[in-house]
């Protein structure tokens, strides 16, 4: 019968992941621990690991009377439920459903089955990945998929390693394989000061993208102050320490830095 | 872009404080105490009273104004109309000393409303009337707070002129008039002799009005005598010229247009205070004529047209509603008057109406930032995204104006009510939501109705909680009803009751207005009383329909699910427990009343388990009202909208079984309880779009947004979408309200420093800081629905 998935929660009018209003789907588990991290409630694949994190909005409150939880079980069917109620606003915007997290890739097999189930069902899919997955995974939703929403962060392996836990080799293959197999990845660029937002980075990630032909605009996701919060509510430490949120005339440097090497790029506010 | 001369006007209109100016009831009172009405026809004696009054009240132009003509003495001087209410000194002291929308009141007004006024007209208001003739089940329903009468303090109103004054002059409605005579049969209508009266009313207000422009003309000349500097003195003398020739003929130029219409508009609040005021509706097409006629001829450039229209909008802000008392000012206590400027929609071939004039006017509302006139924009599927988008860039500044209305569904409405195609599609929405056939309806509200008081009063078998008396029938005990079912039958009987003695009522005032006060200047403007012979108080539109407003969809959805989902489904509660719960305001249960609010399904959350509950009550109410007829050969008709109703209804009803405390406000509109809505807008939406808008004459729903959505393109572009996919369930209105919280909590400790706050109420905005400190408190409470938190 239907694979269940790991889900700590599911928003609808999600208006920042991907075009036209759409429904994103949180995936728990992520093989990343991004210091700026804005979900670490979505790090663990399992539920009672780490910290409850009261998140039920879209959970049928009779079959989930406890308040503190991490996530819940639902099936294919059920999550397609939710994401069908709002098929009104995807037609007349052209949104869809986003797949997030978390890293959705994480639960290859119910991403799978839901995004086919999506198909089926005629909603528009898109996948938002730090790319961290088997290039196997990526190739067997491949056709499911509509856009990859595809982070990526610092080009230097060892800065890599060190803000997010992981080398970014794997990373970096990903996206070398989709942006050459079709139109379908949108680079996401997290901007966080000190961290990424060096001319050296920023640089290497022009450099980078300059020789794939990748035909969509980057979207710069500026960082904001709302991970923190959530890492004090789980006792997690915050490694960024106090980080001040940009100006605009920041934001606008950056965006100009890539704009400058012809780059098309769309600020996320 | 504001220029020096309107900035002034502006900041003139701004400035002036509302005051009482009994320069109208003085007039009335010389008139009728005079002796002359008493021969004369009730029509043909309004006439002559409306006559008298434009013949002698002060004429006012305000230096630079391109738009001439004030309803009092000066702007914001508000009068008020003794024959329908006559302020007792303790109402005056009231308005005077009211912390929120109150009027000076000079030493002088209380001395001649005290000697003059109340001795004339006490007893003989029409508001006295009512309350004397009404029968006992009534006053006690009105009372209790079961509904309330729009037609006990102003005159039944509501309607929008069409395009007929852009195309004819008064002395062409005059051979109409003429016409209607001659078509008089004497010998086989026993009705010719009251017809004749009454067109002969029509012919007075008629002339009376050209005669109260000439009045106008004469000043000009005067003051252009007086004036020094040439550009001046040469355009007081084209206003004076304009005055001369409008509203007599046709007008032919842009400026004489909307002259022409506002001394129409003077006479309609000047004869009476009708409620909902009067407005021009669609006016970006009935201007757009003359404005392209303009430009082409060069006679008019876009900054001219401009200025006049800012000089136009002025002209409403200075009018304030008229001073309301009582429940009356707890239903709607607000300085506007709803005048609703339309703009977008279709055309008379169903064609995408929007046109450069659309455009220009949004630029003025977005300039003018002014408590009145209203806007709206129509959304058709046939208009450009260009023009949603447009008026949420004005929405973004936090003006909480334009609200967006769907024509497809507007039309449908009017459809389904019987009007004809061409008629529905020249109609809109005024007030605060409210749909009509612009210049053929005579459609009256005749007051909001308490849904969730009718569910009290059932959990207490017929009896009001708060007083103890029986007000309802026996419908039996709570413990004794073996289903959900059964027990939604009883509230539907209890629904039923109190809906019948609101219409006998109801029937009873109309014709109490009918034939005491008609109106023969509204009448020569609604088809087609002067071809009926018949005034628009007696069914002389083409069109009448009575509304009875229902109030409070959430809470009682809210509630009804709560009884149904605890003490019928789960079985987690007695229903006798429950009720206990509530006659203690939960004291004690606090367990019970956080249970009810956070554990039980909720309107709002496009659940259908709620849901199905909230098409199920609409239902009910709309079957115990619609169809039924009125005194005026047309029908009675539902909508549901609050205006500030819904705090005075709370303040009546105890708590609630969706765990509201006693005297808390209800829910708005159509939009869920405060704070019940959890998944975001486009689940409000859909649950919002399950009732069933087309059988209504309109529906309210409120949003509010942070600024932060607005603040890109796409964030715009997206709540576009979400707008145009909301109408395409075929939902009546939506509105918003962009602002923080932090700001309307600052606004709220320093109301100095944000008087110019402006603020979504319900169908209208207002001053933030001229709210009640509940009506402010919900406002900051209502859901913020942006996005990513």
């Amino acid at each position: 019968m239907s694979v269940e998935g790991y889900i700590f929660d599911l928003k609808r009018f999600a208006i920042h992941d991907g075009p036209g209003i759409r429904t994103t789907v949180f995936f728990s588990g992520c093989p990343l621990r991004c210091w700026w991290c804005h979900n670490p409630e979505g790090w663990e694949a399992e539920a009672g690991q780490g910290e409850p994190v009261i998140r039920k909005r879209y959970l049928d409150l009779a079959d989930h009377p406890q308040e503190n939880i991490t996530g819940v079980n639902l099936t294919v069917e059920k999550v397609l439920r939710e994401v069908e109620k709002d098929r009104v606003f995807y037609a007349q915007s052209g949104g869809g459903v986003t797949m997030s997290g978390g890293e959705p890739l994480m639960q290859a097999e119910f991403l799978y089955e839901l995004l086919q189930a999506c198909r089926r069902s005629g909603i528009s899919t898109a996948v938002d990945t730090c790319g961290y997955a088997p290039g196997e995974s990526f190739s067997r939703v491949y056709d499911l998929v509509d856009l990859f929403l595809y982070d990526l962060k610092i080009m230097d392996e060892e800065e890599h390693r060190k803000y997010t836990g992981v080398s970014n080799v794997l990373i970096l293959e990903n996206f070398k394989m989709l942006a050459t197999r079709g139109d379908k990845v949108m680079p996401r660029i997290p901007l966080i000061p000190g961290i990424t937002d060096s001319d050296e980075n920023i640089g290497a990630l022009i450099e980078f993208l300059h020789d794939l032909p990748v035909l969509r605009p980057a979207s710069l996701l500026p960082y904001n102050r709302i991970g923190e919060d959530k890492f004090k509510r789980m006792r997690l430490p915050y490694k960024p320490g106090k980080l001040e949120s940009y100006s605009s005339e920041q934001i606008e440097n950056l965006a100009g830095s890539f704009k400058a090497s012809g780059m098309e790029v769309i600020l996320e506010m | 872009m504001i220029n020096v001369r309107i900035g002034k006007l502006r900041q003139q209109s701004l400035d002036a404080i509302p005051s009482i100016s009994l320069e109208r009831a003085e007039l009335l009172t010389d008139f009728y105490g005079s002796g002359q009405v008493r021969d004369l026809s009730a029509p043909v004696a309004r006439a002559r009273a409306f006559a008298y009054l434009l013949e002698h009240k002060k004429i006012c132009i305000n230096e630079g104004e391109l738009i001439v003509g004030e309803r009092g003495p000066a702007p914001k001087a508000t009068p008020t109309y003794p024959e329908i209410c006559s302020h007792s000194l303790e109402d005056l002291e009231v308005l005077a000393s009211r912390p929120k929308i109150s009027f000076a009141v000079s030493e002088e007004a209380r001395r001649l409303q005290g000697e003059k006024i109340i001795p004339f007209w006490s007893g003989k208001s029409i508001r006295d009337r009512i309350f004397a003739e009404v029968d006992k089940d009534w006053i006690a329903c009105y009372q209790a707070g079961v509904f309330t009468e729009f037609q006990e303090q102003r005159a039944p109103g509501h309607t929008v002129l069409d395009d007929k004054i852009y195309k004819r002059g008064f002395l062409d409605f005059l051979t109409d008039i003429e016409a209607a005579v001659r078509e008089l049969d004497p010998k086989n209508d026993p009705s010719a002799g009251a017809r004749r009266e009454e067109l002969k009313a029509m012919e007075i207000v008629l002339r009376a009005l050209i005669a109260y422009a000439g009045r106008h003309a004469r000043a000009l000349i005067e003051l252009s005598k007086k004036e020094k500097d040439p550009g001046k003195k040469a355009e007081l003398a084209a206003l004076a010229s304009i005055c001369e020739r409008v509203p007599a003929r046709a007008p032919e130029t842009f400026w004489e247009a909307l002259q022409y219409y506002w001394f129409v508009h003077l006479g309609v609040i000047i004869e009476l205070n009708t409620w909902d005021s009067f407005n021009p509706g669609r006016l970006d097409q009935h201007l757009w004529p003359f404005y392209r006629a303009g430009l082409e001829a060069g006679t008019l450039d876009r900054d001219r047209a401009r200025e006049l229209l800012q000089s136009f909008w002025i002209k409403f802000n200075n009018q304030p509603a008229p001073p309301k008392v009582g429940v009356t000012a707890e239903e709607s206590n607000t300085y506007t008057d709803f005048c609703l400027i339309n703009l977008g929609g279709v055309n008379a071939k169903g064609e995408d109406a929007v046109n450069e004039l659309t455009y220009l006017i949004l630029d003025v509302i977005e300039e003018m930032r002014l408590l009145q006139p209203s806007s709206m924009v129509q959304v058709s599927k046939k208009n450009p995204d260009e023009l949603v988008e447009r008026a949420l860039h004005i929405v973004k500044t936090g003006y909480g104006q334009p609200s967006f209305f769907n024509t497809e569904a507007i039309i449908q409405e009017l459809l389904r009510q019987g009007k004809s195609l061409a008629d529905a599609r020249g109609g809109g929405a005024s007030g605060c939501v409210e749909t009509g056939a612009f210049g053929k309806e005579s459609y009256i509200l005749t007051g909001y109705f308490n849904i969730p008081k009718v569910l009290e009063i059932t959990l207490h078998d017929g009896v009001d909680p708060r007083t103890g008396k029986r007000i309802g029938i026996r419908t039996g005990a709570v413990e004794d009803f073996p289903s959900f079912d059964k027990f939604y039958e009883a509230f539907e009987r209890q629904l039923r009751h109190f809906i019948d003695i609101k219409i006998k009522g109801n029937k009873l005032i109309e014709r109490l207005w009918a034939e005491n006060l008609p109106a023969p200047f509204m009448s020569l403007l609604i088809d087609d009383c002067v071809k009926k012979g018949m005034d628009y108080n007696s069914g002389g539109a083409r069109y009448n329909t009575s509304y009875i407003q229902g109030v409070g969809l959430g809470s009682i959805t809210d509630s009804l699910t709560a009884i149904k989902y605890h003490a019928f489904d789960r079985r987690n509660l007695t229903f006798r427990e429950l009720r206990e719960a509530l006659d203690a305001d939960f004291g004690g249960r606090e367990d019970l009343s956080r249970r009810l609010r956070e554990e039980t399904p909720k309107y709002g959350n496009d659940e259908d388990y709620a849901d199905e509950l909230a098409s199920r009550v609409f239902e009910s109410y709309f079957r115990a009202v619609d169809g039924r007829p009125n005194t005026k050969g047309g029908h009675f008709r539902v909508n549901l909208l609050p205006t500030t109703c819904h705090i005075y209804f709370g303040s009546v009803i105890g708590a609630l079984p969706d765990g509201r405390k006693a005297g808390k406000p209800l829910s708005e509109g159509i939009s869920p309880v405060q704070g019940a809505d959890r998944k975001g807008p486009t689940a409000v939406l859909k649950s919002a779009a399950k009732i069933d808008h087309i059988k209504t004459g309109g529906t309210l729903l409120n949003q509010k947004f942070t600024p932060s959505l607005l603040r890109s393109n796409s964030g715009i572009e997206k709540l576009a979408q979400l707008i145009r996919a909301y109408f395409k369930m075929m939902a009546h209105h939506i509105q918003f309200n962009v602002v923080t919280a932090e700001t309307l909590q600052r606004a709220q400790r320093e109301p100095e420093k944000y008087r110019n706050l402006i603020v979504r109420v319900a169908g209208y905005s207002d001053y933030f800081v001229d709210l009640g400190t509940e009506l402010q408190n919900e406002i900051i409470a209502r859901t913020e629905q942006g996005s990513n938190n």
